[in-house]
């Protein structure tokens, strides 16, 4: 089926072909008679050895002969030489058909059957797995075999690590080589306490391993991902850490208890509107991790019982961890001031989901303000559309040091965990971005780019909560664009990563003289992707517009948001706003002037935690309708998406799906909805 | 650019059909089912499901069952946990699942899972995460998915997950695209994609794509059109579609055509077979190509046909 080149066929072709199909038909045809018939005669069972030298693909041969080999291993008269020589037998027709075809699942397995009757010895296997290996380096049915040997007849894995090792310096291009290693390595770190010590003298010599591939020919892959794990084990810390929360230490919150629509009512800017009574408490980790609860973080204020609070990780579907978890705390609606302290895992049991204990207990602290408001005797009324009005955001840009507002590090957690076992990671990657750099030196190539732009963010996140700026992001910009330009089949991929180092890297500058700031403009940034949530927590209204973002993946963090504009950018799906559904606050949606309805291929249908997943407890009940003129199948990503929705406020227009049938359909989803498109409903 | 000839790989997946006497076609006799699998899935994204007989194919399926409740490639053949799947998908696609006694295929199904979670493909024991999806692809399309140990078959995929983020036959075994497809599928049906590191197999998948526009299946491999299927949806369902350039792979397929006999190759100017005619298409579907059914990528069955199942009035 793979790699035969295309030809007309001649009709001497044809009459060959039809001659050896009639001839391979008649032998099938005999060999299910035997089968069927439970008949298992030297002859019988040579017949299938024959049709399997043609066509080891035909798998009910290879389970006949197990039913053969069985049924001669239960005959009265079989003895140990008798054994032998049928096991033999089969591992002389396996060896025949790999021949034919070294890819053949069924061969493969059927030697490993037989091995498992106890027959041939770890010199014979190896010696077999040598020749095919030799034959073809990339065999994985080979490469599995020999795992399995290897494990089966316990080979030790420095023994195997040699092998790895005589394989790669035989041809460096030797992709199953590099992996084996790397899969041997990880066990070998895993198994030995301690593993930091053995991390410290292995990852050097890996390097220079690696950099031989590397460097002996960058557009061979190979190397690239081996090279990528060992960046990973060099500034992965295995313990889980916090990152950020919100409130921020030492922050002051100010909470105002009603929701009105005029514009005094936004100002001081500092104010949280609660229309729920609560606020939530946010917690944003470095990777994901479960175990938080009342137990592992303990919440301290005079108005609430730590016992009642109950944390919800921000993920899809049914899953226990997440990097991002959430409480809410009751307020009561008299005029008070208190404060409030979080304590992070002084008990254990938060983990993270590589299996690390969090051991580095931090916490923080802030004050609640909470004002009631005067309420008017009329109802809440929406006189005019809630507009991103200019002086109310912070602009987002490039100002001099001065005028900076560290606004966004309050939230970010001061570790000081870091100890001078840890010099050890900084020098290999001061080494690595040295090598690298001389690379680029002699040759433009695209894996030295874009492991040069790896090395310097990992770099700047490993010092960065001491250095409290990012030394390289002008540099990494620059790689990141100068790969866009130089493999520009891949121009997407680094331009998210170009889009996440841009979030990360600026400071937002006061444009009023707010102390808390609360809106975020972060508009006509070519951003194709959203990151560092983790300095964003904060935000309440988010201006997102003129983009080219096809996803709001993390958006989930960002629970304070209660006005959100998603305006001219590239989503190209209803289910791509799942994120959405678990901002409890958001009042104010703009998904104007996207691709919605454009493309028939949803790519975000299994990202989000679709009914079409079997996770237990799957909110959608596929027996419901919306209305009784509304089916669910034709809408149920609209009604999966916007059910649970508390919007006030909602455009759409300018999505290829939204007409005025889907917008009634809408209408009816979300029966709060007070204005669409700029029109009042009723 | 080139375009799709769809009346011509119409007329070559009949033909393909109909011809039981090639060389070819005795060699692939075993995995009929598949064929049929591969064959009427692309008929039906080509819109052209109505040009067969549904009555002959049904007959022919159940023929194929056997006692344990498992699926035979073909009349005569061993049942394996691989062709019960395709029987059950082509029954899907003419919306005929209700010939099936369905306890009886999951009872073959449940029989097949290890202590471990794992999916052995039949009674001998041969265990691949390929066997995995399988069963959890073919219990979810008959509903009956919770009959499985979910949890166990999640972890097991999982611990078959690489150190480059990608996905093996079994635990340690070299990240593929096929293996990489099935466990993602596997994941995707279970609501179990929060495993997956997207940014990390993100970067694995689309650099497989080559500078002919083609993919190939991991590193220092040719491409294949069989890839556009295998790490194309992929991509899809962890949402990184868009890191590959996709008109250069729709010009890839394409240029693999056989225009004037119809049916698609592996490589430009190879020999066309079913396999990588249905592939071609799956993939032109999934990248949007104009005239298409598209596709779900997790159950490899057109998106009516999927709805169809789960939201059927």
């Amino acid at each position: 089926m793979h790699g035969r080149p295309r030809k007309a066929p001649k009709p001497e072709d044809e009459a060959a072909s039809s001659a050896k199909a009639q001839k391979l038909r008649a032998l099938q045809t005999q060999f299910f008679t035997f089968h069927h018939n439970k008949i298992y005669t030297k002859e019988a069972v040579e017949l299938s050895a024959k049709l399997l030298e043609i066509n080891p693909e035909s798998y009910t041969a290879w389970n006949y002969r197990k039913l053969a080999v069985e049924h001669y291993l239960n005959l009265p008269d079989c003895n140990p030489d008798s054994i032998k020589s049928v096991l033999d037998d089969e591992l002389r027709v396996v060896e025949n058909a790999l021949r034919q075809n070294f890819k053949s699942y069924g061969a493969w397995h059927h030697r490993k059957w037989v091995l498992s009757k106890g027959h041939s010895s770890i010199d014979n296997e190896l010696r077999l797995l040598d020749k095919f290996q030799k034959a073809d380096s990339r065999n994985f049915h080979a490469w599995n075999y020999r795992r399995y040997v290897a494990e089966s007849m316990k080979r030790s894995e420095q023994d195997e690590l040699k092998y790895a090792e005589d394989m790669i310096y035989t041809n460096f291009s030797n992709y199953s080589a590099w992996h084996n290693r790397s899969v041997l390595l990880s066990a070998l770190f895993e198994k030995k306490a301690g593993g930091f010590l053995l991390k410290e003298k292995v990852l050097p010599e890996e390097y220079e391993f690696i950099h031989q591939a590397i460097f002996t020919d960058p557009d061979d892959q190979s190397g690239w991902f081996y090279h990528l794990w060992l960046l990973d084990q060099t500034v992965t810390t295995d313990s889980p850490l916090l990152a950020s929360s919100w409130p921020g230490h030492g922050s002051d919150v100010l909470l105002v208890g009603d929701r009105c629509y005029n514009g005094s009512a936004f100002s001081p800017f500092s104010a949280l509107h609660s229309d729920s009574g609560s606020f939530p408490i946010v917690l944003y980790f470095n990777q994901p991790v479960g175990g938080v609860n009342s137990s592992t973080v303990t919440v301290e204020c005079g108005f609430n019982k730590n016992e009642d609070l109950f944390w919800k990780p921000l993920s899809a579907s049914n899953s226990q961890t997440a990097r991002v978890w959430v409480a809410h705390l009751k307020v009561p609606s008299s005029d008070l001031h208190s404060t409030v302290e979080v304590s992070v895992g002084h008990s254990k049991g938060i983990i993270s989901t590589r299996g690390f204990v969090y051991s580095h207990p931090s916490m923080f602290s802030f004050k609640v303000h909470v004002q009631p408001m005067e309420r008017d005797s009329s109802q809440v009324s929406v006189a005019e559309n809630i507009s991103l009005r200019e002086e109310n955001f912070k602009v987002y840009g490039t100002q001099s040091e001065e005028s900076i507002i560290d606004s966004f590090d309050q939230l970010i957690i001061k570790n000081g965990h870091e100890t001078t076992a840890s010099n050890w990671r900084f020098e290999a990657l001061a080494k690595e971005i040295e090598c690298f750099r001389e690379l680029l030196s002699l040759v433009d190539c695209k894996i030295g780019k874009l492991t040069l732009a790896r090395l310097l963010k990992a770099y700047d996140a490993m010092s960065y909560p001491f250095a409290n700026k990012l030394v390289h992001s002008e540099e990494v910009l620059e790689l990141y664009s100068d790969l866009m330009k130089l493999d520009p089949t891949h121009y997407q991929f680094y331009k998210d990563e170009h889009s996440i180092v841009l979030l990360q890297k600026y400071k937002v500058s006061a444009s009023s003289a707010i102390c808390d700031p609360i809106c975020l403009r972060l508009n006509n940034l070519s951003l194709s992707r959203m990151g560092a949530f983790e300095k964003l927590l904060w935000v309440q209204m988010l201006d997102l517009s003129h983009n080219e973002l096809q996803s709001i993946e993390g958006l989930e963090a960002m629970q304070l948001l209660s006005c959100l504009s998603l305006r001219n950018n590239k989503l190209r799906s209803l289910t791509a706003l799942e994120p959405l559904r678990k901002l409890k606050s958001l009042r104010i949606l703009d998904i104007s002037y996207n691709q919605i309805g454009d493309q028939s291929i949803d790519t975000t249908r299994y990202v989000c935690s679709s009914p079409l997943s079997h996770s237990v407890g799957s909110e959608l009940n596929r027996d419901e309708t919306v209305t009784s003129d509304v089916a669910l199948i034709n809408n149920w990503e609209a009604f999966f998406i916007f059910k649970d929705f508390n919007l006030n406020q909602l455009d759409i227009v300018g999505n290829t799906i939204a007409d005025e049938k889907f917008k009634s359909v809408l209408v009816k989803i979300m029966p709060k909805l007070k204005q669409l498109d700029g029109k009042l409903l009723d | 650019m080139a375009e799709l000839a769809v009346d011509k790989h119409v007329k070559y997946i009949l033909a393909v059909e109909k011809n039981k006497d090639s060389f070819e076609s005795v060699v692939m006799d075993h995995l009929r089912m598949n064929g049929a699998y591969w064959g009427l899935t692309a008929l039906d994204l080509l819109g052209k499901l109505d040009s067969v007989n549904v009555d002959e194919v049904i007959s022919w399926i159940l023929k194929c069952q056997h006692e344990s409740g498992g699926f035979s490639g073909n009349i005569g053949h061993d049942p394996h946990i691989l062709y019960t799947l395709s029987a059950v998908q082509v029954l899907a696609l003419f919306n005929k699942l209700d010939v099936l006694d369905i306890d009886k295929v999951a009872t073959y199904i449940t029989g097949l899972q290890n202590e471990d979670g794992s999916f052995s493909g039949d009674m001998w024991g041969e265990v691949d995460t390929r066997f995995s999806y399988i069963a959890i692809c073919c219990l979810s399309i008959l509903c009956c998915l919770g009959k499985i140990n979910v949890e166990k078959a999640v972890s097991y995929i999982l611990s078959c997950k690489n150190l480059d983020g990608g996905f093996g036959c079994t635990p340690g075994g070299e990240s593929h695209a096929g293996q990489i497809f099935c466990c993602v599928g596997a994941l995707a049906l279970t609501g179990s994609l929060h495993y997956v590191d997207k940014d990390l197999l993100g970067w694995w998948l689309c650099e497989r794509q080559v500078k002919s526009g083609g993919l190939n299946g991991r590193p220092e491999k040719l491409p294949d059109v069989c890839y556009s299927w295998w790490v194309l949806s992929s991509l899809i369902m962890i949402d990184r579609v868009h890191w590959i350039d996709k008109e250069k792979l729709v010009k890839f397929i394409l240029d693999c055509q056989d225009v004037e006999n119809g049916g698609i190759s592996d490589r430009p100017d190879d020999a066309v077979d079913v396999y990588h005619t249905y592939f071609g298409v799956a993939g032109l579907s999934l990248l949007n190509y104009p005239g298409l059914k598209a596709i779900d990528p997790a159950y490899a069955l057109p998106v009516d046909v999927v709805n169809r199942i789960f939201f059927s009035g």
